[in-house]
Formats: C-alpha cells, sequence, structure tokens
C-alpha cells in the first residue's frame, strides 16, 4: 500500500460555531423577530393606543388573516416552488362553503326541516351543514391542489407558469360559479360558522387560535417527521434527493395540496370575518402572503423556512399597517414601505452571510 | 497484499455484457469481476464506456446483452433501487448531498430511524446522530453529525457520502470520479476513506481520470476503450505508463 494508515484526522483549527453564531440567531428570522421587537417598542412610545387590549386583539385578528396561508405556501417554497394562485383559492374555497352552506339550508334539503311555524328552516343536526359546506371547500382547495402539483410534479411544468395561470383559472372559475355576484354564508347554521371564524374565546380571536395549532403542527412535520426531512432535502438538492431514492413526484404534489388546504381554509375563515365571500374577494393576496413568508427568511431559492418565519413576517406587516395608521400617516405608504421592507430584510441577510 | 483470486468468490460478475442505445454500440462483450475488499480502477477516455457500466451495474439502465451475478446469483435491476437492494452503492461525483441539511440528515435521509408515538412516528434525531458519529469514526473522518454539509470541505462531504454506503452495509461501492475538484489534502482523505472501505471487506470501484490516485490505491486496473474492456491487470504488473496507452489506443491490449 502506497498510502499510510494515518492516524484518525483532527482538524484541531475547526471548533464549534458559538451558540449566537447557529440556529435561529443566525438567520433571517432572528433578526426580523429583532426588528419586529423594537418596532412594536417604537410603537409603545409612539402611540399610546398600541398596546391597548383592543388594538392587540385587532392586530392578532388582522394578521390571522393571511398568517394561516403563508404557513401553506411555507412548505411549497422550502422546496423550492412557488404558487401564486393562494389568493383565488381563498376567494375560490370561500365561495363554494358559502354556496353549499346556502343550498343545503333550503327548505326541501334533507340536511333541514321546517318549524312548527311553517315559516322559519330548523337543521335536523345542528352543525352538520357546516361540517358539509367547510368540507366541500376544502375539498375544492384540494382538487385545485392536486391539478397543481401534477402539473409541476409530473408534467415537470414550471411552478411559476402553473400557479400562474391556476390563478386565473381559478378566479375565473369563482365568477363562473357565483356569476360575478358573490355569496352569503345563511341558513340554519350560518350563526356557527360566524362564531367560529369571526368570533373569539377569552378574548382571543378564533383565527389566531387555529393559527397557533396550525404551527405547530407544521413545526412537528417540518423538523421531526420524514416528510418534512424531504421537504427541506428537495428545497436543499432535488437530485440528491432523487437519487437517495425520495420520491420526489409524491412531496411535491403534497406539498401543493397543503399549500392550496391552508389557503382554502384562510379564505373560508375570512368568508367569516367579511359575512360573505365575494367574486374578487381576496384578489392579489398571493403576493402579500409571499411577501410575509420571505420577510420572515423563508428562501425563494429553496431549503430554508418555518412556521415561526411565516408568522413573524405577517406580524411584522400587520404592525407596520397598523402603527402607521396610529400615527396617521396617509394609509397609501404602506404598500411602499412593505416593498422596502422587503428588500431590506433580504439584503441584511445577504450581508450577514457575506461576513461569516 | 491480497491477490484478488485468494479471496474466493466474486461478489460481482458480469460475463458478456453489452449495451446498445439505437445504433450506438456503447458496451461490447464485457466481462468482469470484482472480489471482496478488492478495490479496482476503471479507467478510461471520455466516451470509452465507463459511465455506461456503472449504470448497467447500479441498475439505471438494463443491458442489452449478457449476464449480472451478485454474489453469486444472477440479478435482474429494472431501477437504482434494485440495485441498491442487494448492497450496491454509488457515490456519484457531485455526491447527491442537501447542503442545507445536517451530516447526519444527509446520512440517513431516505432511510430515517423514526420512533413510534402510537399512531405517529417521529424522527429519532438522537439515535441517528450517534449512529452517523460511530460510521465518521470508523472512516476516521472528524465530520460532526450536527454540522450542516454546506459548512463542510470536500473531503468531509466525501466522508458523508461514503459513510451513506456504510449504512446500508454495501457489499460494492462505486466511486465516480471522487477526487475530481478538490485539494491535494483532501484527495489523501478521499484515498484512506477507500482503505476504510477495504478494511471492512467491502468491494470497492473506482472510477477515476487520475492517475496517481488509481496507482496509489487500487489492486487492480480496468481500463475501457470505445465500449469495450481492453485490459483488467493487477496494479503491480503494470505501469501508469502502459495505462496511458491503453486508454489512448496507443497499445490495443493487454
Amino acid at each position: 500500500m502506497s498510502v499510510p494508515m494515518e492516524t484518525p484526522i483532527s482538524f484541531t483549527n475547526v471548533g464549534r460555531s458559538k451558540w449566537w453564531q447557529r440556529g435561529i440567531f443566525a438567520s433571517q428570522t432572528g433578526y426580523v423577530l429583532a426588528a419586529l421587537l423594537v418596532l412594536m417598542l417604537v410603537m409603545h412610545f409612539a402611540s399610546p393606543y398600541f398596546f391597548t387590549q383592543g388594538n392587540m386583539q385587532n392586530v392578532a385578528k388582522n394578521f390571522s388573516f393571511i398568517a394561516i396561508a403563508t404557513l401553506g405556501i411555507t412548505f411549497v417554497i422550502i422546496t423550492g416552488g412557488i404558487d401564486l394562485s393562494v389568493g383565488s383559492m381563498m376567494c375560490f374555497s370561500a365561495m363554494i362553503t358559502s354556496m353549499v352552506m346556502v343550498e343545503l339550508s333550503a327548505p326541501g334539503s334533507p340536511f333541514v326541516h321546517l318549524a312548527a311555524d311553517g315559516k322559519a328552516v330548523v337543521a335536523n343536526v345542528p352543525g352538520l351543514i357546516l361540517l358539509v359546506s367547510v368540507l366541500a371547500g376544502l375539498c375544492a382547495a384540494l382538487i385545485v391542489g392536486l391539478v397543481n402539483g401534477f402539473c409541476i410534479a409530473v408534467l415537470g411544468l414550471s411552478p411559476f407558469v402553473t400557479t400562474l395561470g391556476m390563478l386565473s383559472i381559478v378566479r375565473g372559475l369563482a365568477y363562473v360559479v357565483s356569476n360575478g355576484r358573490g355569496s352569503f354564508p345563511g341558513g340554519p347554521d350560518a350563526e356557527y360558522f360566524y362564531a367560529l371564524t369571526s368570533g373569539d374565546v377569552l378574548g382571543i380571536p378564533a383565527p389566531f387560535i387555529y393559527l397557533v395549532i396550525l404551527a405547530a403542527v407544521m413545526a412537528v412535520v417540518l423538523h421531526h417527521t420524514s416528510f418534512g426531512r424531504y421537504v427541506f432535502a428537495l428545497g436543499g438538492n432535488e437530485k440528491a434527493a432523487e437519487l437517495t431514492g425520495i420520491s420526489v413526484v409524491r412531496v411535491k404534489i403534497e406539498v401543493y395540496v397543503i399549500c392550496a388546504l391552508a389557503a382554502g381554509l384562510q379564505g373560508i375563515i375570512i368568508s367569516g370575518w367579511l359575512g360573505s365571500a365575494p367574486a374578487n374577494m381576496a384578489t392579489s393576496y398571493e403576493l402579500n402572503v409571499i411577501a410575509a413568508a420571505v420577510i420572515g427568511g423563508a428562501n425563494l431559492a429553496g431549503g430554508i423556512g418555518g412556521p415561526l418565519g411565516a408568522i413573524v413576517g405577517c406580524v411584522l406587516l400587520e404592525v407596520i399597517r397598523n402603527g402607521l395608521v396610529l400615527a396617521q400617516v396617509n394609509a397609501y405608504w404602506q404598500q411602499t414601505l412593505v416593498g422596502v421592507i422587503i428588500i431590506l430584510a433580504v439584503l441584511v441577510d445577504r450581508i450577514r452571510s457575506r461576513m461569516t | 497484499m491480497t491477490t484478488p483470486s485468494t479471496n474466493g468468490q466474486p461478489v460481482l460478475e458480469l460475463t458478456g455484457i453489452g449495451k446498445e442505445f439505437g445504433a450506438i454500440r456503447a458496451l461490447h462483450d464485457v466481462d468482469m469481476q470484482v472480489f471482496p475488499g478488492e478495490v479496482v480502477g476503471l479507467m478510461g477516455d471520455n466516451g470509452a464506456g465507463k459511465s455506461t457500466l456503472v449504470k448497467v451495474i447500479a441498475g439505471n439502465f438494463r443491458p442489452s446483452h449478457g449476464e449480472i451475478r451478485f454474489d453469486g446469483n444472477a440479478v435482474h435491476f429494472h431501477r437504482p433501487i434494485d440495485a441498491r437492494g442487494v448492497g450496491i452503492e454509488v457515490v456519484y461525483q457531485d455526491l447527491a448531498l442537501a447542503d442545507n441539511l445536517t451530516a447526519a440528515a444527509n446520512v440517513f435521509l431516505g432511510r430515517e430511524l423514526k420512533r413510534k408515538f402510537g399512531p405517529i412516528s417521529l424522527l429519532d434525531h438522537k439515535a441517528m446522530a450517534a449512529r452517523a458519529l460511530d460510521l465518521f469514526g470508523e472512516l476516521r473522518s472528524e465530520t460532526r453529525p450536527h454540522d450542516l454539509v454546506k459548512q463542510m470541505s470536500g473531503g468531509q462531504r466525501q466522508a458523508v457520502a461514503i459513510a451513506r454506503t456504510r449504512l446500508s452495509n454495501a457489499k460494492l461501492v462505486m466511486m465516480d470520479e471522487p477526487t475530481a475538484a478538490i485539494s491535494v489534502r483532501q484527495v489523501e482523505q478521499v484515498l484512506s476513506l477507500i482503505h476504510r472501505l477495504k478494511e471492512q471487506g467491502v468491494a470497492v470501484m473506482l472510477i477515476s481520470h487520475r492517475m496517481p490516485d488509481v496507482f496509489a490505491v487500487c489492486d487492480r486496473v480496468v481500463v475501457m476503450r470505445r465500449g469495450e474492456k481492453r485490459a483488467d491487470k493487477l496494479i503491480a504488473d503494470t505501469s501508469p505508463e502502459e495505462v496511458t496507452a491503453l486508454i489512448t489506443g496507443a497499445k490495443e491490449a493487454a
């Protein structure tokens, strides 16, 4: 043998990096979170109304309205994909839900009977109509997600083009099924519907509770299941993932389905708050959702992202909006500022990775 | 040094392997044997048929002619996963690692260890890190399981890729140009990794352009030219000059 059997190789010059140089402290999510806390402190001194219970509830509710969809799209972004159809999906899902609810609540449907006075409609099983109509709305989202996933994973179309097309297709379908008029949740279960979507528990808005539960589930799925591992592996090196025997097609379809379902659920919740599902609902929300994910640290090139980042991004956007209102700044400045923050957040991350 | 013939039964035996793509004959009548604990260098110029041969053995392509025997049994691979199932692993040139995951995560990618919690099974991070640390120790590479692959040197990346093959207890590891595009010091590390595999009784096929590496670690060298095997010699019985002549065609066969 010409190569000597050397003693164990030791790299004495390579140490473990310091705790503040790794994990969340070294991530974009980390310092966007820090920036958010500073911003909230500044807001507290700038406006006595900021930390009042009412305003906090308002902020919590408002950011929850895009945060669930942001959780969903984060899965897609981690794999290196994108989904532009989430805004349309919110509208379509909400519309199907309220139309099914109205349909099932009409006199003559097997789900209801007329009350003794012959006028009021009473549900045979309270809550069943609500359940069926929400499932119908989610089912519509599921189908759209499957089509997205099929086109991208099986046919190999680019995620951007596929979902751009789907944005238009789904929005068009929403106009078609409603004839452009929009629809209103109604019938005997409408009360439950409003309670579950825009109500609150002990002062905590219901959407915020869903958000926290879903974010916790997402954290476990991403970091403690093999599915989550594959989602990250796909974003890191898709070819490697394929070579190691991971079913890339399956994982891809699954992330687009998750994203569609999250958007659908988000749309249903928004329609409860609005009291209707107009055909132009959630137009261009896909941009807010993607912006929030990116600000929170999800990398559009794939491989990086998580639930905390998604939420931090949404909160930051909402706090800025809220702050500008409290500071009585012209509301039209909001969009400009959001754009600046998107670029700043990514820029800071770039500078940091150059320095280390 | 043990001569291959004393090692008993070959782990891999190819007889009359041929592969055609339409009118193009990529491989013709290749016979070859690889024994346990043996390092075989596979050399040849671009287009000589090395990659095709590797892909046939790894299950990417089905041979048009001939027979593959692995561990004494005739095998027919339809997909790479079939080849992996019997114990053939390939370490790819670009290493096929996910940069954004840790070393341990890469070693276990696609075959994670899990713990059951009722109906759900969650990743067993602790067990995977411990096993990965063992494997790196076995390969005598100081690679920490929790470090991200993107922060690693070329040699450490090789260790991660090779640890993957140890995990499945592969009997044959084919390495595609493992020493291309890495530093001199790291080449030394990779060659010592190959020695570690040999010590464990693993057969290694080293596909390389680098003559010094082949002569440093291989027991035997196989030279391909125009889809045919032109030479199969013990390293002790040949010289870099002769192998170069065989590769370029200055010498027809040996």
